[in-house]
C-alpha cells in the first residue's frame, strides 16, 4: 500500500510572522519548520505501514527547495521518500492553484491513500483536502480522530458540531485527521541522520503535467488586496510568572470589574 | 449581483448561522437565492423567504441523507452552472468547509474563508480576515466569477424580513465518487450540565492540563467564579472531558464576559469558538503559543502552580 502525505513547511512558530506589504504574501524568509499539524499525518501514515508491514510513505510537497529543510523531519520520523513541487511559477498560489499542482503531483504517485493533516499553521487553512479529494475524484473524509484501514476500504471517526459520525470509504480515498488522532514520534538520532539519504525529489510543474498558468500568481483566483493594523484589543499584557501570577489574576480581574 | 447561500440543515431546522449569512447576502443587494440539501428537508426550504431568499433550491433525496460535503458539491456545481450565481456564500462548518473547498475546485473558482465581513464595492464582493493570529487585518477579492466565501461563524445575526421565497427543485445528479464514502454510524453529543453557551464566565482547560484528572483544576476555579468548564478538541479526542464541553470549529461558539483558559494553545480550530469572549486571560507555559496573540491577559507560567494559588485568593475574598 502506498501512502502519500501532504505537508508544508511553515515559518517556525518562535519566528516573528509577518506578510510582505509589497507581494502581499507571507514572508517566508525565516527558516522552515514542519507544519507541526502534519506530524499527526505522517504518524498515522507509519503506523498503517507498520501494522500492514509493508508499503510506502512518500511525502508530497509545494514550496521553495529550502523547504526540505523543514519537511526532512518527515523523512527523519520515518516517511520514506519526498516529493517536493518546486517552480517559480508556483509561487503565490491560492488554494484552488495549490490544490491544481498538488493534484497532479499526486495523480503521478497514484497513492492508495492520501493523508492530510488538520490545518497549516501559518495561513490557518484547514480545507485543502476537499478540494483536492474533488480533482482526484476520490472519496473524502475529514477531521478523523480515529482511522482503521481494513483490504480495501478505510473507516474514520469524523467529529462535527453534534458528535462523531463514522464514515466508511473505499480506497483510493483522501482522508485529513486531527491532531488529537496520536502523539507524533520524535525522530531517532538514526532517523536524523539516514533522512539526509531518502529520496527527495524536486519536480517542476512540467515534470508533473502541470500547465504553469493554472498554478502560482497565474492560476490564483483570490487576491489580497489590502493590509491594515487590527481592530485594537484594549491593554494587552502578557507577563511571566514570577511567582505573582495569581495575585496579578486577581487584580487584573478586579480592575476589569469581572469579580 | 447573484447570490447564493447554502442552507444547512440540523435536527429538522435551517442552521441559524447559515440564516445569518442570508440576511447579509440580502442586504448585499442583487438577486439572493438559498440552496437546501438533505432527505425529508423539502419543507423547509419556504421558511428561509423571512430571511431575504427570493427562490429556494431544495435538493431532497435519500442519497443526500447524510451531512457529508461531496454529492453536496455536485449539487450545488450544478445548479452554479445553471443558473449563474456570481457568488456562493457558506457560513462556516465541518460541512460547508469542506463543500465549499470542494466546490472551488470543481468550478475553478476562488474560495476565501475565515471571513470576518463580505461587503459589495462598485459590483464586486470584498470580504475581511485576520491573518496571522489576528495580528494582521487582510482586505481580499476575488478574481472571476463564481465567488466563494466563507463566513466566520457567529459573524451574522439571522434577521426576519418577512418576505417569502418561491421553491424549486434542483436538479440531482451525482457523480460515483461523490457517493462513494458513506456514513456507518453515528454517535450523538449529549448535553448535560449546565450550558457552556449560556455562562457568563467560562474556564477552558486543554492539553496542557497534562492529564484527565487534572480538570479538577479548572473545575475548582470554574466553581469559585461562579462560571461553567469548557474544553477543547484535544482532551475531548482524547476522552479527557465530554464532549458536550468543546469549544471550537467542532465544537460549540461561545461568547461568555470572562474567558479563561488553561492549557490551550489557542489553535484556529479552538479560537473560532471562543474569539467573541468579552475578556480573555490564559495561563500557558509556552510563551509562543498563538492564544497570547489575543489574550488580554497572558501568563506564561505553570498553571499546575498558578491556579491552585489564584482559587485560594478568590476563595478568601468570599
Amino acid at each position: 500500500m502506498r501512502i502519500a502525505v501532504c505537508v508544508k513547511s511553515v515559518p517556525d512558530a518562535g519566528s516573528a510572522r509577518r506578510i510582505d506589504g509589497g507581494t502581499k504574501r507571507l514572508d517566508r524568509s525565516a527558516d522552515g519548520v514542519l507544519n507541526p499539524y502534519d506530524a499527526n499525518a505522517i504518524e498515522e501514515a507509519l503506523r498503517i505501514q507498520e501494522a500492514t508491514g509493508e508499503g510506502e510513505v512518500v511525502l508530497v510537497s509545494l514550496g521553495p527547495e529550502k523547504a526540505l529543510d523543514g519537511i526532512r523531519k518527515g523523512l527523519a520520523m520515518g516517511a520514506d521518500r519526498v516529493v517536493l513541487v518546486s517552480d517559480d511559477a508556483a509561487a503565490g498560489s491560492d488554494l484552488v492553484a495549490t490544490s491544481y499542482a498538488l493534484a497532479k503531483a499526486l495523480e503521478r504517485e497514484n497513492a492508495d491513500l492520501v493523508l492530510f493533516g488538520q490545518q497549516a499553521s501559518d495561513s490557518d487553512g484547514a480545507v485543502l483536502w476537499a478540494a483536492v479529494a474533488d480533482r482526484l475524484r476520490r472519496p473524502l473524509i475529514s477531521q478523523v480522530a480515529e482511522l482503521t484501514v481494513s483490504g480495501s476500504s478505510v473507516t474514520g471517526k469524523r467529529q462535527t458540531e453534534n458528535g462523531y459520525d463514522t464514515i466508511q470509504a473505499p480506497l483510493p480515498a483522501v482522508v485529513a485527521v486531527s491532531d488529537a488522532i496520536n502523539e507524533p514520534r520524535y525522530p531517532s538520532l538514526k532517523g536524523i541522520m539516514g533522512a539526509k539519504k531518502k529520496p527527495q525529489d524536486i519536480v517542476s510543474l512540467a515534470d508533473i503535467g502541470a500547465e504553469a498558468g493554472r498554478a502560482g500568481e497565474a492560476g490564483s483566483k483570490t487576491t489580497v488586496l489590502t493590509l491594515s493594523p487590527p481592530p485594537p484589543r484594549g491593554d494587552s499584557k502578557k507577563i511571566e510568572d514570577d511567582g505573582t501570577a495569581a495575585e496579578q489574576i486577581v487584580a487584573f480581574l478586579e480592575e476589569k470589574k469581572l469579580l | 449581483m447573484k447570490t447564493l447561500v447554502f442552507l444547512e440543515t440540523v435536527d429538522g431546522k435551517l442552521h441559524a448561522g447559515s440564516l445569518g449569512v442570508l440576511s447579509r447576502a440580502a442586504k448585499l443587494g442583487g438577486e439572493v437565492a438559498g440552496v437546501v440539501i438533505g432527505s425529508g428537508v423539502a419543507g423547509l426550504a419556504e421558511g428561509a423567504g423571512a430571511y431575504g431568499a427570493q427562490v429556494v433550491y431544495v435538493a431532497d433525496d435519500a442519497r443526500l441523507e447524510s451531512a457529508l460535503p461531496q454529492p453536496r458539491v455536485d449539487v450545488i456545481a450544478g445548479l452554479v452552472t445553471a443558473q449563474g450565481f456570481d457568488n456562493v456564500l457558506f457560513a462556516q462548518s465541518v460541512l460547508a468547509s469542506d463543500l465549499a473547498a470542494g466546490l472551488a475546485a470543481r468550478l475553478e473558482a476562488g474560495v476565501n474563508w475565515d471571513l470576518a465581513g463580505v461587503e459589495e464595492r462598485g459590483g464586486e464582493l470584498i470580504g475581511t480576515r485576520a491573518a496571522l493570529g489576528d495580528s494582521v487585518y487582510v482586505e481580499v477579492a476575488w478574481k472571476g466569477t463564481p465567488r466563494i466565501g466563507i463566513v466566520r461563524s457567529g459573524t451574522y445575526a439571522a434577521e426576519e424580513t418577512g418576505g417569502s421565497a418561491r421553491v424549486e427543485n434542483a436538479a440531482i445528479e451525482l457523480q460515483d465518487f461523490s457517493t462513494a464514502a458513506v456514513l456507518v454510524s453515528q454517535d450523538r453529543a449529549e448535553q448535560s450540565g449546565p450550558s457552556i453557551e449560556e455562562a457568563d464566565i467560562i474556564v477552558a482547560g486543554g492539553r496542557g492540563l497534562g492529564a484527565a484528572e487534572h480538570f479538577k483544576l479548572a473545575e475548582e476555579l470554574a466553581e469559585v467564579l461562579g462560571g461553567a468548564v469548557a474544553s477543547t478538541r484535544a482532551v475531548v479526542d482524547a476522552g479527557w472531558y465530554p464532549y458536550a464541553t468543546q469549544v471550537g470549529q467542532t465544537g460549540k461558539t461561545i461568547t461568555p464576559k470572562l474567558y479563561i483558559g488553561l492549557g490551550i494553545s489557542g489553535a484556529i480550530q479552538h479560537k473560532v469558538g471562543m474569539q467573541g469572549s468579552g475578556t480573555i486571560v490564559s495561563i500557558n507555559k509556552d510563551g509562543h503559543a498563538p492564544i497570547f496573540d489575543y489574550s488580554d491577559l497572558g501568563i506564561v507560567g505553570d498553571l499546575h502552580t498558578i491556579v491552585p494559588k489564584l482559587v485560594e485568593l478568590l476563595r478568601a475574598r468570599g
